[in-house]
């Protein structure tokens, strides 16, 4: 029994981490955005929290609702409800997703459009950072140089981290990630000219340093405004009695 | 001013504030929520040393101000952006009438920038017109994501903006403060996308388009308009302190910005009282990009120069005593 028990909060916790904050390109468990879980018998309520009250009502919505999208396929967590604590927009928010009505049904007048482009724009954006830290470490390796650059294939990415990463990311946006799929290509599959790549590797660094910077950002911020809690991991309590 | 090891260094601050974010002066619960994100963004990038305590921070007076930039913030010039938030504060949170009149006893020093919103329409260019006026207006500060009754924010490029960037070109307004960064409700719009400047500023190349916070977190997008446009100006303002707790970072943030748009285009802001100037002066002097950074050149003493004063100094026309120029420069009142 205990074993099944210790599952479900793995499974919640696992689901969880698939949630990203589209920004920064980061799992929100890792992020310190899980503020708590709870499992009982009726099922499960899991409370999210941002670095301030004004983190952009858009990306909040979006981690919300993609939790619940992500608890779902929990088939054992029963119940499931989730909550952003501590945000000018929690009451919309959290009554929004809790009644399914979607990001234009929660905001009403005051949103125009689904944020479906926003979200391609962010995952555009995290695959054109993960692409540069390839390249980059492909340059550094020595193996390749920059004129070779669009030759590079997958086939080619030591299998790492990085490489990984950039598969995740590019599965996201529909490129193929087979293992003869150039790395440098832009977000529609095309590939770069030799002679734009220096300008395109500079351009996405600065995209990485962007997302980057961001993520510090939003880390330092977290932690000044719930200091004194432990922001790593979320408050796990479970008091379900059955298996 | 500021010197060391043999430089001497003009400094224009070119973003900060009076405010009163005290419970008295809250409209609703937004208000204090507000001013508790400021007083955040204080402690955690501050060093500990010149953190200030709570209620000093929500409320500190021309007095604390003025010591804070002159005597001991090494600052020769400041630039008051406004903030209004109207519908936070009774009085607003930014204090328009205090800094006015702050910057009419001290017009060296200081120089006060007005706010406007093109969805006044035609009443809010009569304001623009008489603001103009009676605050001898060179520059102003917009919010483009700024939540106003049911409009979820505008463009820069859209008609009746257009018609008031045309009326700052009549009434000598030449700086265009554009904040792209957190706003109160951005909603469904990007609150930080640029592609509005990159209109506007092929169109108006009389006016200066000044990108406050240089567009982060969208640096790149920021970089990439800044690169085509030779008006588009980007604001230190929240990325100076980063020097402080992230170097690294702050390294590759102006390793970026010196690439992309090139030392003349850079300006310094403490965004005071987030951030006391003295301490981002003193450390921005003694700044280096990090060895193991070897994709940024390092950074020269003439460019620190320029971000810190001249660059700014030349887009407000200040007159900067001869001994803080730049060998050839010509920058001063009037040129």
């Amino acid at each position: 029994m205990t074993s099944t028990v210790r599952s479900v909060e793995a499974e919640v916790l696992s689901a969880l981490a698939t949630v990203i904050d589209p920004e920064l390109d980061e799992p929100v468990t890792e992020l310190g955005f899980v503020r708590s879980v709870t499992i009982d018998d009726n099922g499960v309520e899991v409370h999210l929290r941002l670095p301030t009250s004004f983190c952009a009502p858009n990306f909040a919505y979006l981690m919300v609702a993609d939790a619940y999208d992500a608890l779902a396929e929990v088939p054992e967590a029963g119940r499931v409800r989730v909550l952003l604590d501590d945000h000018h927009d929690s009451d919309k928010i959290n009554k929004g997703t809790a009644a399914g009505l979607g990001y234009v049904g929660t905001f009403g007048v005051e949103a125009e459009d689904s944020l479906d482009e926003l979200r391609r724009t962010f995952q555009r954006k995290a695959h054109l950072a993960a692409m540069e830290r390839c390249c980059r470490s492909a340059l550094a390796s020595g193996a390749w140089t920059i004129e070779e650059l669009p030759l590079l294939e997958l086939f080619d990415l030591p299998v790492n981290p990085l490489k990984s990463a950039l598969v995740r990311r590019r599965e996201a946006i529909g490129l193929p990630s087979h293992p003869h799929a150039r790395v440098l290509v832009d977000h529609d599959g095309t590939p770069i000219a030799t002679s734009d790549v220096a300008l395109r590797l500079r351009l996405a660094a600065a995209t990485r340093v962007s997302i980057e910077g961001n993520a510090h950002f939003c880390r330092g911020l977290l932690a000044t405004r719930y200091a004194g809690t432990d922001q790593a991991t979320p408050v796990v309590t479970n008091s379900r009695s059955h298996a | 001013m500021y010197e060391k090891d043999g430089e001497r260094y003009y400094v224009v601050d070119g973003h900060v504030h009076i405010w009163d974010g005290r419970a008295s002066n809250h409209r609703n619960v937004h208000g204090k929520q507000f001013i508790d994100c400021f007083y955040d963004y204080h402690r955690n990038l501050s060093p500990e040393e010149v953190v200030w305590d709570y209620d000093t921070y929500t409320y500190y007076g021309a007095e604390r101000f003025m010591k804070d930039l002159f005597q001991e913030g090494y600052v020769d010039h400041a630039i008051f952006q406004a903030t209004l938030l109207r519908d936070f504060y009774k009085n607003g949170f930014g204090q328009t009438e205090e800094a006015l009149e702050l910057t009419r006893r001290h017009p060296g020093k200081l120089t006060y920038n007005h706010a406007y919103d093109p969805r006044d329409g035609k009443a809010g260019l009569e304001q623009l017109r008489r603001d103009a006026e009676r605050m001898n207006l060179q520059g102003v500060k917009l919010y483009t994501a700024e939540w106003h009754g049911d409009s979820r924010g505008y463009k820069l490029d859209e008609p009746w903006s257009r018609r008031y960037l045309e009326e700052c070109l009549e009434l000598g307004i030449r700086n265009i403060h554009v904040h792209k960064g957190p706003t109160i409700r951005p909603l469904d719009r990007d609150a930080f996308d640029v592609a509005d400047i990159d209109k506007v500023a092929t169109d108006y190349l009389d006016l200066n388009f000044i990108v406050e916070h240089v567009g982060l977190p969208r640096l790149e997008d920021f970089c990439w308009i800044a690169t085509q446009e030779s008006n588009v100006y980007g604001g230190l303002a929240v990325a100076m302190p980063f020097i402080h707790t992230r170097p690294r970072y702050f390294a590759q943030i102006i390793g970026e910005l010196l690439y992309w748009i090139g030392e003349d285009r850079i300006l310094f802001g403490s965004d005071y009282a987030l951030w006391t100037p003295k301490w981002l002066v003193e450390q921005f002097v003694d700044f280096q990009i990090p060895e193991d950074l070897p994709e940024y050149p390092a950074i020269t003493p003439e460019q620190k120069k320029k971000i810190l004063g001249l660059n700014a100094a030349a887009l407000y026309g200040l007159d900067v005593p001869r001994q803080f120029r730049l060998p050839g420069e010509v920058t001063g009142a009037g040129v």
